[in-house]
């Protein structure tokens, strides 16, 4: 019956969409296996073949502060074995048995505001020698998603808050593009689930519920959603700078070489970028000395790069091709308010 | 090493590095939907599969990588295979390897918006007879680096061609065990830089027509600092003319044009039988990091540099610091063609030239209290440090 009831759900939201047949439970063996699965649907974790409702045993989550990837909505989901838990790594971050898989879909409104086209979904699969990475593109007919190795370039136009139609060259990253964010030494490694990124109140007892966290967690620091601004504008600008940097920008990060930290924890100015000369940003640098020049971020190398869409210059390197309005208004206050030491002024928000 | 240990050692690398029994050669010729298809190549390779690109021009959207160990990337010579990257829209650079035991060859990248090839933390690569160019004149828009090894143990990069970068041609950073011989840089601001890296024979290249031949610097506020054991010798460093066209910001956008070689901050570094001229600054600079920088584990100072054996053609006729062209006018038009801030130690050379030094013995005295003079700098100068040797894979992979 539930199942009738999910099916016909999904037949009145994707009208014309062909149906497979739906799975009510994840396929373990397909997490575990060597295989790379050619559709998404072959794993199990949704009760329709449109994706939008996990099966009972995948937990949607939210992340205080996301990734901003050119305006692109997201849903994310978790699974863990069954009996399974997730321990507590260093800087709060999840670890998360073998067997475990995250979900997270990328996608758009409709012109019309209302349904959410998917574009592409990606999946992290912690097999038994490490994670794997798989990028899965949306069929044209919207019933599955289709493995896609290399990625793909995909046109999309669509609104943004401000009422401007938007034209982009998405850019689906290959499956190596996942790991140019996702490597820490070398391994893939999710980068989101953080109890301080996923403290909302709620989630991390939702998680604890499902038996996925330890009941004793050590008290931690959460790190607030960068958009809110009853927060300090320095912490906001520290989370925004960890979740859309610092995945690189880390000491075991693709970016280790720059010598620029980028993480909530870091306590280091000069790794932070204040007062630092770059490395190599070859014209990266815009014509200016260092990464953050405090007090000025028109001559910060920082903000110019997060301001730029030229590739070679921009940052991040992947997953952007507009600037972030709403991000850059952020950094620039925080720069602009910073004193010759590095310290902003917490007591007031922009 | 006993026998034993030979054996087990000589076996493990052949299960490493020898091709397995399923190894394939994956043919992708030039054609549509480039982008897609050597890409895909490069992520379905195995370890020990050949990519072999086909002659022609590739046009590539967006930048290619390549993260599985042991793989030749092969094309079918670097004017007859080319990847061309001029209507890149995405990625830092345009081929960026990410596995060991990587060998790249016989093919070209040129005009990748970012650097042209990068290798990070990739062990045992070698780059042989590739070309990375920006074409046209040089200018501000090309790519800092054309090949871009760091964080790596054991470097190879042989007969190669490097034209136009914007910082360096041939940059290796923060690696160790490295060997840069026989290749030409030409038109970048850098033509060979090796920055924050230990144990490196930068031999038998060509560096012409650059702003500075070849640059042995170290840097603060780096992984990997304290840039050791350099061997500079046997190149031809002449003639490097070129503007400075880098970014401001830059670490090189401070080299000025007419600069041979140059040494900042580094230990044990060896000069030796170059052919240097026609560098209008000085055919060898050694020099301290003159920028402020907080880092307390930071040397700012050259050290133990040892010059013998190098051929001086004219240099130091224009020289591009300020202050030095009046030094020149007032010595008959130009310095001698060793210039020394005055700073570090064990600083020795019997070239049959004289050294022109600043007098500042501590990198932050400001230029204007310089005590310039002409003087000499005796003591053994006989190179000691041992060659660079590679694993033999690696030589083999190119024999």
């Amino acid at each position: 019956m539930t199942r009738l009831l999910v099916l016909a759900a999904a037949t009145l939201v994707f009208m014309g969409a062909a149906i497979a047949t739906p799975s009510l439970r994840v396929n373990d063996a397909v997490i575990m296996g060597d295989s790379k699965p050619q559709q998404l649907s072959e794993f199990g974790f949704f009760a329709d073949s449109v994706a939008q409702n996990p099966v009972a045993t995948v937990q949607p989550y939210t992340l205080n502060a996301p990734l901003f990837s050119d305006y692109a909505l997201k849903r994310r989901f978790a699974y863990i074995p069954a009996g399974q838990q997730a321990t507590i790594g260093e800087n709060g971050r999840l670890i998360f048995p073998v067997g475990s898989a995250l979900i997270k879909h990328f996608g758009y409104e409709n012109g019309d505001g209302r349904a959410f086209k998917l574009i592409e979904t990606r999946v992290l699969l912690h097999r038994a020698d490490g994670w794997v990475a798989l990028p899965y593109i949306w069929d044209d007919d919207g019933a599955d998603a289709t493995l896609k190795l290399a990625g793909k370039r995909v046109p999309v136009t669509f609104t943004d808050s401000a009422g401007q139609v938007r034209a982009i060259s998405y850019a689906v990253p290959n499956m190596n593009q996942c790991k140019g964010c996702h490597a820490l030494n070398d391994a893939i490694m999710p980068i989101g689930p953080k109890l301080r990124n996923m403290d909302d109140g709620q989630q991390i007892g939702a998680w604890t519920a499902r038996g996925w966290l330890p009941r004793d967690l050590a008290a931690f620091k959460t790190m607030p959603d960068y958009d809110d601004t009853k927060f300090p504008v320095d912490l906001r600008a520290r989370a925004y700078l960890d979740i859309n940097c610092a995945h690189c920008h880390n000491r075991a990060g693709p970016a280790s070489n720059s010598g620029l930290f980028l993480g909530y924890e870091e306590q280091d100015p000069v790794a932070l970028g204040i007062g630092k000369r770059p490395v190599a940003a070859g014209r990266g640098s815009g014509g200016h000395d260092f990464a953050i020049a405090p007090g000025n971020p028109d001559a910060s190398i920082l903000f110019h790069r997060m301001r730029s869409t030229d590739p070679g210059v921009a940052m991040p390197e992947l997953s952007r091709s507009l600037p972030h309005t709403e991000g850059l208004a952020l950094i620039r206050a925080w720069i602009a308010r910073m004193d010759a030491a590095g310290h902003t002024d917490t007591e007031s928000t922009p | 090493m006993s026998q034993l240990w030979k054996t087990a050692v000589v076996g493990g690398i052949l299960i490493a590095f020898g091709p397995p029994v399923a190894a394939k050669d994956i043919a992708v010729p030039a054609g549509e939907r480039a982008q897609e298809r050597l890409q895909e190549a490069l992520i379905l390779a195995e370890p020990g599969d050949q990519v072999v690109i086909g002659a022609g021009q590739f046009n590539l959207t967006d930048g290619l990588s390549l993260d599985v160990p042991g793989v030749t990337v092969r094309g079918s010579g670097p004017d007859r295979t080319i990847l061309d990257f001029s209507n890149q829209q995405g990625a830092g650079e345009g081929l960026l390897v990410t596995s060991d035991n990587v060998v790249l060859r016989d093919f070209a990248v040129q005009n990748s918006k970012g650097d042209g090839i990068k290798s990070k933390g990739a062990d045992r690569i070698v780059y042989y007879n590739l070309r990375v160019e920006w074409l046209g004149t040089p200018k501000e828009t090309n790519g800092a680096y054309g090949i871009y090894p760091v964080e790596s143990e054991n470097v190879l990069i042989d007969t190669s061609v490097v034209i136009g970068a914007s910082d360096a041609g041939i940059y290796v950073g923060q690696s160790r065990n490295i060997i840069v011989r026989n290749n030409i840089a030409m038109f970048n601001v850098a033509g060979i830089e090796i920055e924050n890296s230990y144990d490196a024979d930068v031999h038998s290249n060509i560096a012409m027509r650059n702003t500075g031949g070849v640059l042995v610097f170290d840097l603060p506020n780096l992984p990997q600092q304290g840039g050791r054991n350099v061997r500079v010798f046997s190149n031809r460093i002449e003639a490097n003319d070129t503007p400075n066209f880098a970014p401001k910001g830059n670490i090189v956008a401070s080299v000025p044009m007419g600069t041979g070689i140059m040494v900042m901050a580094n230990t044990d570094v060896e000069i030796f039988g170059n052919v240097l001229g026609e560098n209008a600054t000085s055919n060898i600079i050694l020099t301290g990091y003159r920028f402020p920088f907080d880092d307390a584990t930071y040397n700012p100072v050259p050290n133990k540099v040892r010059i013998s054996g190098n051929t001086h053609g004219p240099a130091g006729y224009n020289p591009g610091y300020r202050g030095l062209d009046q030094a020149a006018a007032a010595m008959g038009g130009m310095i001698p063609p060793i210039l020394w801030d005055g700073s570090g130690e064990d600083i020795v050379s019997s070239d049959p030239v004289g050294v022109f030094t600043l007098g500042l013995a501590s990198p932050d005295t400001p230029i204007e209290q310089a005590k310039p003079d002409v003087i000499d700098l005796q003591g053994d100068t006989s190179p000691i440090l041992p060659a660079i040797v590679l694993p033999d894979t690696m030589e083999a992979a190119i024999r």
